[in-house]
């Protein structure tokens, strides 16, 4: 067998796929097999591929993604816990030709940001917002989320969480499918390599529409949270499927009318 | 007569002022006695002449983080609100200073703590000029005494908040909001064009610079320490350059009144009562209370006798005044609460029940 | 020249229309003027009253507890502004449901039914213009002609209409005012 040359092979012609220039080249912080990081990718690439990086603002939340900013190369905004909604309507309202979007976790979408989530879905902002659910707070160490499943075990609910004392989760995005501001609803996940592909569909998608001026493109991905629920990514990955997804199933929720 | 002049409540003039500012967006939730801000704004539509947003927000909380987006965008914003709701953006303002953005914040003051009353105060002194939120900062603050000034001070508010990249509070309160004086308008002024917006906003990252990136984190304590020191040489720079106060009737006088705001204008009454009684009074009245005219009240020791700081509040500027004084002269407080608003009698009586006798 | 008065009455008179009009009437002939009311939920149907001043110099506070005049339009107002009127000064009244009468020596008292003749004109509505003619007339702070400029300026151009009504009610108010007790000199 002769010797292959790694060099060879290392070459233009056979790129297969490449980093976007829309992501910088910090190493991200994000724990390996974390949904931030794909989507974080998935959201650069999409920038890239509509060429509208120089007219995309993004919200980074309060959370693990609040350094979005260092990754994603596009100006942005950092918003206090749960406000991200709010600073968007009024930079899309400010700058209507522009494209922005929010990117927010668990607890600031659905628990100390509720009520921004719901007005700017209601009110019909003309924005894309991307809701990463991990049913659990990351970065503060791994407590409740409004959104951990029924029995699921997290640093404040140490014995699983029982919705007669700590109430239950909040499916946020069949919520926010209610509202007549909300034009296109999703939750899709990046845990496989097919589920990546259908996820940046939806974000795409999420982002054209913002050229309609039709509403709220909302997209949400259930990721893993392998430190926070003290697995293995493999681990975690199973545990996403075999728990969260028959809770939170995926698919579209609402999708414009044809 | 004089056809220019409009009579209007101070609450219309402020939100017409800020229509000719040029103010690209107004952000705010209805509380008594602000309301006619947004009330005159959505009958006015300025969205139709000049461009500029008006948007009821769904609270003050969702209000001020729409300014704190508004002005990373580079854009004039502001809002308008009375004690309960600004005490609800105070997590928002911090950010908002932390972040270096310029807007502009009115506080229409009503008495407290808690739902307290509608009725006009001064009870939110210290929350107004000693930051209010969390963390090392000031607003710059401005106190108008008269509907004129609620007009006048809504330009020199964006034009102070770009100046300084900080957050500018309007500190007024029931009585001026409600009252109707006669006011002249500056003419309209152009809003910002896209070309105009300042560089470090976020508009879109274009080719030839780097990212724009609006926040309030930095987890190296050495850096964050830094852009602390930056934040204490900008509130140095304002105390030098942005003292603003009204002085009347102190060349000779033996007892002086340290009033802002509506106070201002009902000393302004005692002075005179109190010159009828023969006793020699004046007034100062600060109109920037941060940055606080320490210098320019230390000055008046050399003639003045002692100084009776009158607010509608237990006491709050008074210790502005003391520490101005440097203990050189007496310096008494008179305050109202509750939304009790003192008589010039009175105030003359308790000047001469302090400092005189008899 | 400064004029500090009150006008207080029922939520729905038009005291703080009357005020207002009043103000106008101030700027219309060059004069500083400022505009008080109280303010909250006693505006919606409860007592109403206004701080008026007209003054030649800027005015100081626009808060006050003693005035020249006093224009007072109910019971409770007697009750709560009579005693506020100064040595000397005048108190105006609408006669209309008052049951304890102005019992002062030492101010100038003058009435006016205003209601009763309100309700002679083609809409009540005129009550207020018809106790500010009143006023006017003992009290001519303002030239007629500014009062009328006054009142297009502060009346949407809707009702501009009515301005020959509302003039009708000053003049009106002016001639059935009754002189009821002269200050007695101290």
């Amino acid at each position: 067998m002769a010797d292959i040359n790694l060099m060879d092979i290392i070459k233009e012609k056979n790129v297969v796929y490449k980093k976007t220039k829309v992501l910088t080249d910090k190493v991200m912080h994000y724990c390996p097999g974390c949904g931030h990081s794909t989507t974080h990718r998935i959201i650069a690439e999409v920038i890239e591929e509509m060429g509208i990086q120089d007219k995309t603002i993004g919200i980074a939340p309060v959370g693990c993604s609040v350094f979005m900013y260092d990754y994603i190369d596009v100006d942005t905004q950092e918003a206090a816990h749960g406000r991200a909604p709010a600073l968007a309507t009024a930079i899309k309202r400010l700058l209507p030709d522009r494209y922005v979007f929010t990117y927010q976790g668990d607890g600031d979408l659905a628990a100390i940001g509720t009520a921004e989530t719901i007005h700017a879905c209601n009110r019909g902002e003309n924005i894309t917002m991307i809701f990463i659910n991990n049913g659990i707070y990351g970065m503060t160490g791994g407590q409740m989320a409004p959104t951990s499943i029924e029995g699921m075990r997290t640093s404040t609910t140490p014995y699983g969480r029982d919705a007669h004392l700590m109430g239950h989760p909040i499916k946020m995005t069949e919520l926010v499918a209610q509202l007549p501001g909300t034009y296109y609803v999703t939750r899709q996940a990046v845990h496989t390599p097919n589920l990546v592909r259908k996820t940046k569909k939806a974000i795409r998608k999420a982002f054209e529409y913002q050229a309609l001026n039709r509403g709220v493109s909302f997209v949400e991905v259930v990721s893993n949270c392998n430190s926070g629920w003290k697995m293995s990514p493999v681990q975690a990955v199973k545990w996403l499927d075999e728990n969260m997804l028959p809770f939170y199933p995926l698919g579209d929720i609402k999708v414009p009318e044809k | 007569m004089d056809e220019d002049f409009v009579l209007m409540k101070g609450n219309e003039a402020l939100a017409e002022a800020a229509i000719r500012s040029g103010a690209d967006g107004y952000f705010g939730y209805p509380i008594t006695p602000q309301s006619e801000v947004m009330e005159y704004l959505t009958a006015a539509k300025p969205w139709e002449h000049t461009g500029m947003v008006v948007l009821q927000a769904e609270s003050e909380v969702a209000a001020i983080n729409m300014l704190y987006g508004g002005a990373g965008a580079g854009k004039r914003v502001m809002t308008s609100s009375s004690s309960p709701g600004i005490s609800l953006m105070q997590e928002g303002i911090s950010y908002i200073a932390g972040a270096e953005l310029p807007v502009v914040i009115v506080n229409v003051v009503r008495g407290g703590p808690g739902l307290g009353t509608i009725q006009p105060s001064q009870s939110d002194y210290f929350q107004a000029t000693k930051g209010g939120g969390h963390g090392d900062y000031h607003l710059l603050v401005l106190a108008p005494a008269s509907v004129q000034e609620m007009a006048d001070f809504m330009p020199l508010a964006f034009d102070l908040a770009f100046k300084y990249r900080n957050p500018v509070m309007v500190l007024s309160d029931g009585a001026i909001g409600q009252m109707m004086e006669k006011v002249k308008f500056q003419p309209q002024r152009p809003r910002m064009t896209d070309d105009e917006l300042p560089g470090w906003a976020t508009t879109g990252k274009k080719p030839d610079r780097e990212r724009n990136i609006i926040t309030s984190l930095d987890l190296d304590p050495y850096r964050q320490e830094r852009f602390n020191q930056k934040l204490v040489e900008k509130y140095r720079k304002m105390k030098e350059e942005e003292v603003r106060y009204e002085m009347f009737q102190c060349e000779d006088a033996e007892y002086v009144f340290v009033a802002y705001g509506t106070s201002s204008r009902i000393c302004q009454k005692s002075v005179q009562l109190a010159r009828e009684r023969g006793i020699k009074a004046g007034l100062f009245r600060p109109i920037s209370l941060f940055p606080f005219p320490e210098n320019e009240i230390e000055a008046l020791t050399s003639h003045v006798k002692g100084m009776l700081s009158v607010e509608m509040s237990a006491g709050q500027m008074v210790e502005d005044v003391r520490l101005s004084v440097h203990g050189k002269i007496p310096v008494e407080h008179y305050g109202r609460m509750g939304g009790v608003i003192p008589t010039p009698e009175e105030i003359v009586d308790v000047l001469i029940q302090k400092f005189i006798g008899g | 020249m400064t004029e500090e008065i009150i006008i207080a009455g029922f939520g729905g008179q038009g005291v703080l229309s009357m005020g207002k009009i009043l103000c106008y009437s101030g700027v219309m002939q060059g004069k500083e003027v400022s505009w008080m009311p109280s303010y909250g939920p006693e505006m919606r149907g409860g007592t109403a009253n206004v701080t008026v001043i007209i003054s030649d110099e800027r005015i100081s506070s626009p808060i006050l507890n003693s005035y020249d005049s006093a224009i007072i339009l109910n019971q409770q107002s007697m009750d709560k502004f009579e005693k506020t009127v100064k040595p000397g000064g005048i108190l105006l009244y609408d006669g209309n449901g008052i049951s304890r009468h102005p019992s002062r020596t030492d101010i100038n008292i003058y009435r006016a039914d205003g209601a009763e003749e309100a309700a002679k004109m083609e809409t009540t509505r005129t009550f207020n213009m018809i106790m500010l003619g009143a006023f006017l007339k003992i009290k001519p702070i303002v030239e007629l002609d500014n009062v009328i400029k006054g009142l297009k300026k502060s009346l949407p151009e809707r009702y501009h209409h009515l301005l020959p009504l509302n003039e009708k009610a000053i003049h009106r108010g002016m001639e059935i005012i009754q002189e009821i007790h002269v200050a007695e000199k101290v």
